[in-house]
């Protein structure tokens, strides 16, 4: 399956049906999803109603660290078999997965002021979450720092591979050490401690998530085809 | 060997190192990492002198329940850990989620053995609920948290 969908016109050829249901599918999910979250839902018992700055903080820190994961998995690939369709993926993802971790800050900061008293502070899990948004930035940066953008592929997807050891230490800084942001809700031994009747919009904007990711890095993952096409063409005619 | 066997081992090799010298760093800077330390652990730095008490540090635990005394703008309470406990005295403006058996953070300095603070932090616990479940799990005797 993997190998037949790397080559990059097959590729083409196997999402085009499925894109408009992607797109479809996002845009119903998180419709519902911010509905539920902002109009019908409870109030926190302690927070009130900034509780719900949490249904979309949680989805966007997720897929920040979740896309990062899926681009180093593909600079992976890229730099043991040197396919160069891995690449593209890889970059492709970049974009979506920077804007994600910004919103996760400016969204998490929101929170912060009224809960804590802080917009910002230098705790394990918020310091790892900056790192997480710089090493997209260096990504992206790197990867598009060459006159040839193949020769920026292999230097990001090694930069790639480095950052991926910090995903770990995003996900159990608040275990591991004494941190002011909470610990985890959703992901945790003993079940979630988050009440189902919050828990469900946030899983139904989680998925809405998912699809859109899909969505827009499959977009993505089009235009950068199309555009490493049209400068082949340009260098076959001169 | 197959070259892209070669490169499996090299990056193998490599996210190993990383990750090894990663933890090391982190290990040797746990100190420095740590957002706050609790009540146990300054006691225990100033048993052993581990400490110095011109820096400004972060301490945090929960509020002592009954331990809040308030006079005019000055404000001290007792945090604690569930094995020690430290004063804490503070005159300034405190966060919303402030009060009894709440976890707090608060920035400040050592002054003989009690915690003289210049700021205060809400630290929220990891558990959300509508207004209505918390009322009832009181009522029910089955509240565990503040």
């Amino acid at each position: 399956m993997i190998n037949y969908l790397a080559n990059p016109n097959r590729f083409l050829n196997f999402i085009k049906p499925i894109e408009f249901s992607l797109g479809f599918l996002s845009f119903l999910f998180i419709f519902i999803g911010l509905y539920l979250s902002l109009f019908n839902s409870p109030e926190d018992y302690q927070q009130g109603d900034t509780v719900r700055i949490m249904y979309i903080h949680v989805p966007f820190a997720w897929f920040a660290s979740f896309l990062y994961f899926s681009i180093s998995i593909a600079s992976i690939f890229f730099l043991i078999w040197k396919h160069p369709f891995a690449d593209i993926i890889a970059r492709s993802i970049a974009p979506l997965g920077l804007i994600f971790s910004i919103l996760t800050i400016l969204t998490g900061s929101l929170w912060g002021k009224p809960m804590w008293g802080a917009w910002w502070v230098w705790d394990a899990r918020l310091t790892s979450m900056l790192i997480l948004c710089i090493f997209y930035f260096a990504y992206i940066g790197i990867s598009n720092a060459f006159p040839r953008k193949i020769d920026g592929s292999k230097p990001a997807a090694i930069l790639a591979i480095v950052g991926m050891i910090n995903l770990p230490i995003i996900k159990f800084s608040v275990d591991w050490w004494n941190t002011l942001h909470q610990p985890a809700s959703i992901i945790r031994f003993d079940g979630p401690s988050i009440n189902q009747e919050m828990l469900i919009p946030l899983v139904l904007m989680l998925l809405g998530f998912l699809f859109m990711s899909i969505f827009v890095i499959l977009i993505n993952i089009k235009t950068n085809l199309i555009f490493k096409k049209y400068q082949s063409e340009l260098i076959k005619i001169g | 060997m197959k070259p892209k066997s070669q490169r499996l081992i090299i990056l193998f090799f490599f996210i190993s190192l990383l990750s090894l010298s990663t933890f090391l760093v982190l290990k040797s800077l746990e100190d420095n990492i740590v957002y706050f330390y609790s009540p146990t652990d300054i006691n225990k730095k100033i048993l052993s002198n581990n400490i110095d008490l011109s820096k400004k540090i972060r301490i945090g635990g929960l509020v002592k329940e009954n331990s809040i005394l308030k006079e005019g703008k000055k404000i001290s309470f007792k945090i604690h850990d569930g094995i020690d406990e430290i004063l804490v005295t503070y005159n300034g403006i405190l966060p919303d989620l402030f009060r009894e058996k709440q976890g707090i953070v608060a920035l400040g300095k050592i002054e003989n053995k009690n915690f003289s603070a210049i700021e205060i932090l809400a630290k929220h616990d990891e558990n959300y609920m509508p207004k209505e479940v918390s009322d009832m799990l009181k009522k029910n005797g089955k509240w565990k948290g503040k």
